[in-house]
């Protein structure tokens, strides 16, 4: 299958080495990555803070980026669900409205990508360690994926997958949301990392580069131990 | 025994003098509270329990999600035909002795019911929980009236013993420590120590009974109006409700326009949701349909039986047909219980008569969305509430809307000029680029000037240096 990668713009920026493995996973399982290069932001930082008319813009230019695509898979619950479930509200009554949903039934999340459209739970990788899977949000309550990475982890060789005791609580990013009530944001992160790090695991899996950010940044300024690794990275993880 | 404190008159947060300052006041509550590891922690542990009852609970039903769909169809059915079912309800009411007021906004609701009082020659209220009465302020009208008001539900007693209003819509005392309850039943009704809950019950229980007898009027909220049968169903667990509606010679219902629903037999799906999502209970301990005041040949029962139909800009939400659905909230409490927002800043910062998320998206609509949009905004949109609303409100995305309505009517100057130009720049891949470009530069010089919203998050978290290369200049030369 030809799949067009969508890497969110702190991904591009901050965290390349994700893309990088959702590309050398999918293609070690014989697909073709594109990567469009006109491709920027998804809007998502104005569109949460209300300003629906400045992220349209950047709507109506993303469906376009993707326009004719087989499929686009994004290393981000966040941004997917973006594109997958705000793009059509946003576009709306608008010319966009069926680009927009067209472009919704092919955008997946990297994991849900893997189990639900290409049939795959064991993508021959190893990472001899314990991890404990964060779900972010956006991927567990906008796109509804929760056992898809799980069922990838447990496939993992010599990987042994923990739970928390919060499994389905918020790290408290939020985007925009995590310097405006900074306060809350980092009772919340101390909540959610709490209960990540009492796993006692070598690695936090998560689907989200922004909730890595939020959490590892708490972890370290905490000097606690695990560290975040995106799920991408886990299974781009060979003997080889 | 030190006399009962005027109770809600000094409420701190229920009613702000200036609004204005409603989000000035939030952050620096919310600053205050987060410091309270303690409270929080105590916070979280009561809500524990919840989770796993309502867990229990929810198992028994053949199919959770489809109560779920019949519960959210009973209210929106009855939401969106408000102008036939409010008559019908009011012409049933009356038929059955009652007499039905229309009250357009909390200064009428209470002139109405002091007038009531008036009229009934009353001297002591006793009033069993009643969020609609904390809505109007209805206690510091009374009191300031010279009327003596004792709230008869132990939680709401307890926070009236206080002086402060209800940390949580549905569990008023949450936040507060058994020891604590001892103390200030020690103080105000000179009773023994004691850190057991039965025995704290009974304290509160010998001393309500009398007050039951002497009070002239009896007021309660209402859970649902039933418009077949014009009868108000009343849910709770101690029983109080029915003593105050039927001990005093006078009972009057508070009820928001929205708890009318159709059928009786709409009761038989809310009635279960309703303690399954709240405490997670098969049924409340009582649920009660009241029928009208004493009848003749009947030997006990009220003589007169009034409902107070209060508006107060619920209107204005059935005007939006986008936010319309939070109209269907019966108040259970659910979204709160499991709010993360919630647990972390407590009940009494949000500053409002409904707290936690379904009351970040109606106090906007009911108290002005300029000096209550930074509700919808102190919410990381994990969506946890809309997930736990038992009438599949919408809560998380009403956030969104009234962001977005906020955005729209009042922009912030600077804020809507950093969208704009972020969006100018992301409509052009160069220029985009070339800022990520800048920014991982500049990241470690950043870090040190440390600019306003950097700075909030340095303060708590550490940001990993930026790598050499971004993805796109990477896949370029792959």
């Amino acid at each position: 299958m030809r799949i067009d990668l969508f890497i969110p713009c702190f991904v591009d920026q901050m965290a390349p080495r994700v893309g990088m493995a959702v590309a050398s996973v999918l293609e070690r399982l014989g697909h073709t990555c594109e990567f469009r290069p006109a491709q920027t932001c998804c809007g998502q930082p104005s569109f949460n803070a209300g300003y629906w008319d400045e992220a349209r813009a950047v709507a109506i230019r993303t469906v376009g980026v993707f326009a004719g695509t087989e499929a686009v898979v994004g290393p981000s619950g966040s941004c997917v669900a973006m594109l997958r479930v705000f793009y059509p509200q946003l576009l709306a009554g608008t010319p966009h409205e069926t680009a927009a949903l067209d472009l919704a039934a092919r955008t997946f999340e990297f994991g849900e990508f893997l189990v639900k459209k290409l049939g795959v739970t064991d993508v021959g990788a190893r990472f001899p360690h314990r991890v404990t899977y964060h779900d972010g949000c956006h991927g567990l309550r906008e796109l509804r994926v929760k056992e898809e990475p799980r069922m990838l982890l447990k496939a993992v060789r010599d990987l042994e997958l923990v739970e928390c005791d919060e499994p389905e609580s918020c790290c408290g990013f939020g985007g925009l949301f995590s310097v405006k009530y900074p306060m809350i944001s980092t009772a919340m992160a101390e909540v959610k990392g709490g209960s990540l790090a009492r796993t006692d695991c070598d690695y936090i899996v998560s689907s989200d580069p922004s909730c890595q950010l939020q959490l590892d940044g708490w972890l370290s300024r905490q000097g606690k131990k695990p560290r975040t690794i995106h799920l991408a990275e886990v299974l781009a993880g060979t003997d080889a | 025994m030190t006399p009962l404190p005027t109770g809600s008159a000094t409420h701190p947060g229920t009613d702000i003098a200036a609004p204005r300052l409603a989000k000035k006041k939030f952050l620096h509550d919310a600053a205050e509270h987060v410091r309270d590891t303690g409270h929080r922690a105590f916070v979280r542990k009561a809500l524990g329990g919840y989770y796993t009852t309502r867990d229990a609970q929810k198992a028994r039903y053949r199919d959770y999600e489809q109560a779920r769909d019949a519960a959210s169809l009973a209210k929106w059915s009855a939401v969106n035909r408000l102008d036939e079912l409010l008559p019908r309800f009011a012409e049933n009411f009356t038929a059955n002795g009652g007499q039905v007021h229309w009250a357009r906004d909390a200064a009428e609701a209470r002139e109405i019911v002091l007038g009531l009082l008036r009229g009934a020659r009353a001297k002591a209220v006793i009033k069993s929980k009643c969020m609609t009465s904390e809505e109007i302020h209805l206690n510091q009208a009374m009191e300031a009236d010279g009327y003596g008001v004792v709230e008869s539900d132990l939680g709401e007693f307890i926070q009236q013993l206080r002086g402060e209003p209800p940390y949580h819509f549905v569990f008023p005392c949450m936040h507060v420590r058994r020891d604590e309850i001892s103390d200030l039943f020690q103080k105000h009704l000179g009773s023994p120590p004691t850190s057991e809950p039965e025995e704290l019950t009974m304290i509160a229980r010998r001393h309500m009974r009398r007050l039951y007898v002497e009070a002239d009027v009896g007021i309660t909220g209402a859970n649902f109006l039933v418009a077949e049968t014009g009868q108000i169903s009343i849910t709770e667990n101690e029983g109080n409700a029915r003593l105050t509606a039927g001990l005093p010679r006078v009972h009057i219902a508070i009820a928001g326009i929205e708890k009318v629903v159709d059928r009786l037999d709409d009761l038989a799906v809310l009635l279960p949701m309703l303690a399954t999502a709240g405490t997670g209970q098969p049924l409340t301990c009582y649920n009660t349909l009241y029928s009208g005041p004493r009848r003749a040949g009947e030997c006990d029962g009220p003589e007169e039986m009034h409902v107070v139909l209060l508006d107060n800009r619920r209107t204005e939400i059935l005007a939006d047909p986008e936010q319309r659905d939070s109209l269907h909230c019966i108040r259970c409490g659910a979204c709160l219980n499991v709010c993360p927002i919630f647990k972390n800043v407590g009940g009494f910062t949000y500053g409002t008569t409904y707290q936690g998320p379904i009351g970040s998206v109606i106090t906007p609509h009911l108290r002005g969305l300029a000096d209550w949009n930074h509700l919808s905004g102190a919410s990381s949109l994990c969506g946890a509430c809309t997930d736990a609303c038992p009438v599949r409100i919408d809560i998380h995305h009403h956030l969104l809307h009234n962001r977005r309505n906020a955005a729209r009517t009042a922009p912030g100057r600077f804020e809507r000029l950093g969208h704009r130009l972020f969006v100018a720049a992301a409509s052009r891949p160069w220029l985009f680029a070339a800022g990520g470009w800048w920014f991982r530069k500049s990241l470690g010089l950043l870090k040190a000037l440390r600019p306003p919203l950097l700075k909030a998050w340095l303060a708590t978290r550490d940001l990993p240096p930026a790598p050499p290369h971004s993805f796109r200049s990477q896949w370029r030369r792959r």
